[in-house]
């Protein structure tokens, strides 16, 4: 069952390259998305706790990212489908590839129980999500991949150095075998210090370039602002979701080490920091997807800042990066709506979409309402329980600084929000013939309607395993 | 015999930061590649069979295929021999020279499994090429030459990984190897573009997008 996730895509992969068609191949996409996620609740119905440790195995916190990803991509696989038939003269070979090499990664990372094995994957997705940024060939795209290839390459590279000092913390007191996550969490007490600390030092640098936590973060807002606004959704909900599960393993060890202060501290830092940042670059910030990117950095803040707090906000922390992937392609698909209709990414073209495509601007506005942690949406129910446990655990300036910033983000984002979405359409603006369409709202408004729904009840089951994952995440099996 | 190997490497390190032009720059990437495969033989664990293998993987990527992605991209692209770089030849060779030191600093203040052993030349030999590649990455103005720093930097990855080799699992090594492979591969696709799009590989066209 568990290579069937992994396998499917990649079936799917070969069956669209023997098609010629660009139009027929898109729908290779929704059905890719559609039969993930039934071999996933399917995989998950007749889940039972494995007997023997493997390479491969699914255990609450692998299956609360896997819903994510999969969930996720079957949404975005419908927008993917007709955003791919609007550019038709545009090859879709690649893009639909990419997109199901990286589904086909991304399930084998959340089932990965050695950390080697978990850094070749997150290469290989970032390698595999490249030539998406590219999609639209031109001189910025150029730019954005090349950065993004490059300073995700190198922190990757260093994430890789963290490792092998994990291993060799193992290494130096003689822990044969394998070094699976369980090994090392069980003998956890027994590794050697310093190289455990630096070596998670190194991963958080590493990883946390891949998940955006300031100051690594400087590639999201150029990928984010020249890419496709299906594919900014997928690098910002998927993406980052992967490079934290990679992190939050690490993290386990030093927390079942006894070094989970020291961890803590370091996440704390980090996330009030790139929250801090994202506040700072919101201001005044005149591109909508840029905009968007720094969002993404600031709620990433929010998740490591969850994990930094420990205890019960681990639990809503890893409920944040759900209800961030599901709000976040909310407002990049229906940015990359608006922005087709003007043509233009910058707020001095865009002025009163509501006007002009009045379901998309309504979706982002609302989107938008959401991501500042409007109730019944999802991030509310995180933000504000993040919220009491950092005023009930942590120091008065942590707790108030961490308030402070996300009003301020609110504040930052609404200006623009607002000059985009209400006002008169200038006079002089660029008319074309794009509009709204069933094809490219009804997957925004089902993510959307998703998102109350679990904002206001999630299944017993799904509590059940968001408890046990953030277990695991504490340093207990 | 292991020893001199190391002490090569760092040499090379050296010979890179240094170089002018890009067909020396080759040459030695070319030299550190064959080195690096060359070591785990050196240091007496071909013991082991899937070491073989990695020696011999390691030979052909490191030391013929990624230099012949280089080559053929600068003969294709016909990019101009010079190199340009924000900081002098002199300045590269002192910041690679205090990398090497910082490398011995941190050997003596880790705390090693056997210290008569290779692990702490090793150890040295990877920050080395560490700080070399991060030098290379940051003060050179073509993107040919970022892609050098970032071999660099996963060869330091690889020489701090011998320490390992024993407990390593095979396809982890391989796995890191192909996936360094591919990612350079895209990186001169992309390149191409690069030449493609801005008529040269200079950096400074690509900053365009700021804040």
């Amino acid at each position: 069952m568990p290579w069937l996730l992994i396998l499917l895509p990649i079936i799917l992969l070969f069956i669209s390259l023997y098609i010629r068609d660009n139009v027929v191949r898109t729908y290779i996409l929704p059905i890719a998305g559609t039969s993930h996620l039934a071999s996933l609740l399917l995989t998950l119905w007749f889940w039972h706790q494995p007997l023997i440790v493997n390479w491969l195995n699914i255990d609450a916190l692998g299956s609360w990212i896997l819903i994510i990803i999969s969930t996720l991509f079957f949404l975005l696989s419908f927008y993917a489908k007709a955003y791919l038939c609007l550019h038709q003269k545009n090859d879709n070979r690649i893009f639909i590839i990419s997109f199901l090499i990286f589904l086909s990664l991304a399930s084998l990372l959340a089932q990965a129980q050695h950390p080697g094995l978990i850094w070749i994957t997150m290469e290989a997705i970032t390698l595999a999500t490249a030539p998406l940024i590219y999609f639209h060939h031109n001189r910025r795209s150029i730019e954005a991949i090349w950065k993004y290839l490059i300073l995700s390459s190198v922190g990757i590279t260093l994430a890789m150095l963290g490792t092998l000092f994990l291993a060799y913390s193992a290494n130096i007191e003689n822990i044969k075998g394998p070094l699976f996550f369980n090994t090392l969490i069980n003998n956890a007490k027994l590794l050697s210090k310093i190289w455990l600390k630096t070596g998670f030092i190194l991963s958080l640098v590493g990883y946390g370039t891949k998940i955006g936590l300031a100051p690594l973060h400087t590639w999201k807002p150029d990928v984010y602002g020249e890419s496709p606004g299906v594919v900014s959704a997928l690098l910002s909900g998927c993406l980052t979701t992967c490079a934290f599960l990679a992190l939050l393993r690490i993290f386990a060890i030093l927390v079942a080490a006894n070094e989970g202060h020291f961890a803590r501290q370091l996440m704390l830092s980090l996330g009030l920091f790139s929250m801090l940042w994202a506040m700072i670059f919101i201001i005044k910030q005149t591109d909508i997807k840029r905009m968007l990117a720094y969002s993404s950095v600031e709620h990433m803040g929010i998740i490591a800042v969850g994990i930094g707090f420990g205890g019960q906000a681990i639990i809503f922390a890893l409920f944040h990066m759900a209800a961030n992937a599901l709000i976040k392609s909310v407002l990049f698909m229906s940015a990359s709506n608006i922005i087709r209709c003007f043509a233009n990414n910058k707020l001095s073209y865009i002025n009163g979409a509501i006007r002009r495509t009045p379901i998309s601007a309504w979706l982002f506005f609302i989107g938008f309402l959401a991501i500042a942690g409007i109730p019944p949406f999802t991030i509310f129910i995180s933000e504000f329980n993040i919220s009491i446990i950092a005023i009930c655990k942590t120091h008065i300036i942590i707790w108030s600084l961490f308030l402070i910033l996300l009003c301020g983000i609110f504040l930052a984002m609404s200006s623009t929000v607002i000059k985009i979405i209400f006002g008169k359409p200038k006079v002089n603006r660029v008319r074309n013939n794009h509009k709204d369409t069933i094809a490219l709202t009804a997957p925004i408004i089902v993510t959307l309607f998703l998102s109350v729904i679990f904002g206001i009840w999630l299944p017993k089951s799904l509590v059940k395993m968001l408890q046990c994952a953030a277990c695991l995440v504490d340093g207990q099996i | 015999m292991c020893n001199i190997i190391i002490v090569l490497i760092v040499l090379t390190n050296f010979g890179i930061v240094t170089a002018n032009r890009i067909n020396r720059i080759i040459q030695i990437v070319i030299i550190q590649g064959i080195l690096l495969g060359l070591l785990p033989v050196t240091m007496g664990i071909w013991r082991h069979n899937h070491i073989l293998l990695i020696v011999c993987a390691t030979i052909i990527t490191k030391g013929y295929l990624i230099p012949y992605l280089f080559r053929h991209a600068t003969r294709k692209l016909k990019l101009t021999k010079e190199l340009t770089k924000y900081i002098s030849f002199n300045m590269s060779l002192v910041l690679c020279a205090l990398g090497t030191g910082f490398g011995l600093f941190l050997a003596k203040r880790f705390f090693l499994i056997n210290y008569d052993d290779y692990h702490m030349m090793i150890v040295i030999a990877s920050t080395s090429t560490f700080f070399s590649g991060f030098i290379l990455l940051i003060t050179r103005k073509k993107a040919l030459m970022q892609v050098v720093g970032y071999l660099m930097l996963e060869n330091s990855i690889y020489l701090f990984g011998l320490i390992l080799t024993e407990n390593m699992p095979l396809f982890i090594e391989m796995g890191i190897l192909l996936d360094l492979f591919v990612g350079i591969f895209l990186m001169m696709i992309v390149i191409r573009h690069i030449t493609a799009t801005f008529n040269s590989i200079d950096t400074r066209y690509l900053t365009e997008l700021k804040d």
